[in-house]
């Protein structure tokens, strides 16, 4: 549905996006991860044909976006970064204006407003200008308007940002409720969005893909995937390190925290052993009157700071490069 | 073609949804008042006619069209909703017509509501009505040209300040192009059909040939294609945009 191609894009001396390769069929929801001035954003705006790409191609539902560009975008359903919408109308002549834009007429047009409105939950608000509207209901205005035709492909940059938890949740239940017919993108810094939403993630640092899984592959790989955690009297903790420590499957054990004589200890499998059984064996045997044990799927954001690159590190080779 | 429609209604309503609309109408007719009755001195000529008012717009309009066509696409840019408009599947000939012609017809508005001064002066005389409609033709055409070369302007850049500034410079090159000012520069140096070439893009010259009453076909395409030219030139600097 949406395939990419060495999409590639330079700003001046500044490579934003290097040679990117996706395809996303109907039913994925793919969530593009990534530092800020990843590229995320600019990928999306080559997809929505805002941007035209430096090299490699997009192509939105067999439609090339750089030569065919109005039928690959009536395609498309696109909420642009910070959701950016005419403030002095209100959501129902927006959405109404979206609708005439996108070929429906008189009656259609309203029908179709009326039912994008009612999916971003707009009933309220439609007859306040949007300019004095909650950034909650701002947001959702952008998103009635990408899929007010129901397109096969949506791209989304961060569809979520600025929400509180309850908006958040009907978003990514609106989402989801779609994700069977489309094939859709979106972009976030939270990464409980990928656990909550996506069927893929892909991981993007300065321009290039340096991950596309699962979010199950990618937790995989994460140094608390498959560790097993233990909640125990402090004064059981040091034994208890060293015991953990000696078993076959650990890594290393490390404190997490003490207070009130309550200890926490983590420990960490060698490359995904299983070693929950044999720490809750050894826990029985030792009796060290274990309050809490659980083991972890993994954490994204351990995998995403393995991955990527801090900015300011980013910043620093900038200038260097910049400077030679 | 509905597209162009939809982008028009939307842009034309968006004047009258901010103070926009009524501070510009009331300072445009204001303005023309003045300069035709005070600075024209448009009663002691004691000639029914309106050539003082019409001489006016080609200066008013300097700064006042400019005014109109820097937020057309700097606005958007700096609000981000481009970035919608632009992925909309609208061509982007269509975007760039809608929003020209929405501006095009809100100076209409406003020069349309100067119809008490042609109903003073058919009171106070038996004026050639068909001078002075050709004048007001002529002066929506030349207001046409000014708001093209703004749109065009303002589609290269953010920031409005900017947009309207260099639109001033732009707009009052071609206003004056006939004049001495610019045609000693040329002279000194050019071919004299370059010269001939520069001073008949005058806006001035152009437009004084229609205010004496003769609406001839040159005057016309003159005003026509340097339209389609600017707003050519706007769809190549959108399209400009997309690449940097």
């Amino acid at each position: 549905m949406i395939e990419i191609e060495g999409l590639t894009k330079n700003f001046g001396r500044v490579a934003a996006v290097s040679g990117i390769d996706l395809r996303v069929h109907k039913g994925e929801v793919l969530g593009f991860l990534g530092p800020n001035g990843a590229g995320k954003s600019t990928t999306m705006k080559m997809i929505a044909g805002y941007l035209t790409p430096s090299a490699g191609r997009v192509s939105i539902c067999g439609h090339d976006v750089e030569n065919d560009t109005i039928a690959a975008q009536s395609m498309l359903g696109y909420l642009p970064e910070g959701a950016p919408a005419y403030g002095d109308m209100t959501p129902k002549q927006f959405l109404k204006f979206i609708a005439e834009v996108r070929g429906f007429r008189g009656v259609e047009a309203k029908v179709r407003a009326a039912a994008a409105a009612a999916k971003a939950e707009l009933e309220p608000v439609l007859e306040q200008p949007i300019d004095t509207l909650s950034k909650g209901f701002k947001r959702r205005v952008g998103l009635a308007q990408a899929i007010l035709h129901d397109p096969p492909t949506l791209v989304m940059d961060e569809p979520t940002d600025g929400l509180d938890p309850n908006q958040k949740h009907s978003v990514r239940k609106l989402i989801q409720a779609m994700a069977k017919e489309k094939a859709i993108i979106i972009s976030t810094h939270l990464l409980e969005e990928v656990d909550a939403v996506c069927t893929r993630a892909v991981i993007i640092d300065r321009g290039r893909i340096v991950a596309d899984g699962t979010p199950a592959s990618l937790l995989a790989r994460s140094r608390h995937h498959n560790a097993v955690t233990l909640t125990l009297p402090a004064g059981f903790a040091p034994a208890a390190k060293a015991k953990l420590q000696a078993l076959p499957g650990v890594l290393s054990v490390d404190d997490i925290s003490q207070t009130d004589g309550v200890a926490t200890i983590t420990a960490f499998p060698r490359a995904s052993t299983l070693i929950i059984e044999d720490v809750s064996a050894l826990a029985s045997r030792e009796q060290w009157d274990v309050k809490e044990l659980y083991a972890e799927a993994g954490r994204l954001d351990d995998v995403f700071r393995a991955l990527t690159t801090h900015d300011t590190q980013r910043a620093r080779e900038r200038r260097a490069g910049g400077a030679a | 073609m509905r597209q162009v429609l939809a982008v028009f209604k939307r842009e034309f309503a968006a004047y009258f949804a901010t103070p926009l609309a009524y501070v510009f109408i009331v300072i445009f007719l204001f303005a023309m008042g003045a300069f035709t009755f005070y600075v024209g001195r448009f009663y002691d000529n004691g000639i029914a006619d309106l050539s003082v008012f019409f001489g006016y717009h080609p200066w008013l309009y300097l700064f006042l069209v400019p005014a109109i066509g820097m937020r057309l696409w700097a606005d958007e840019r700096r609000t981000g909703t481009v970035e919608l408009l632009l992925t909309l599947p609208i061509p982007v000939w269509a975007t760039v017509l809608g929003k020209f012609l929405a501006a095009w017809a809100f100076t209409a508005v406003a020069l349309v509501l100067t119809f008490p001064i042609w109903i003073t002066v058919n009171v106070l005389g038996q004026p050639d009505n068909g001078v002075i409609l050709a004048s007001y033709i002529g002066s929506l055409l030349m207001a046409g040209g000014y708001l093209a070369i703004s749109a065009a302007i303002s589609a290269s850049t953010d920031n409005q300040v900017i947009a309207f500034v260099v639109s001033v410079a732009v707009c009052f090159l071609f206003t004056i192009s006939g004049a001495a000012l610019v045609i000693d520069f040329f002279q000194l140096w050019a071919p004299v059909i370059l010269v001939n070439t520069i001073s008949s893009f005058s806006f001035l010259t152009h437009f004084q040939a229609i205010t004496s009453g003769v609406i001839d076909l040159r005057d016309l395409i003159y005003f026509a294609s340097l339209i389609a030219l600017f707003l050519a030139f706007n769809v190549v600097l959108i399209d400009l945009k997309k690449m940097s």
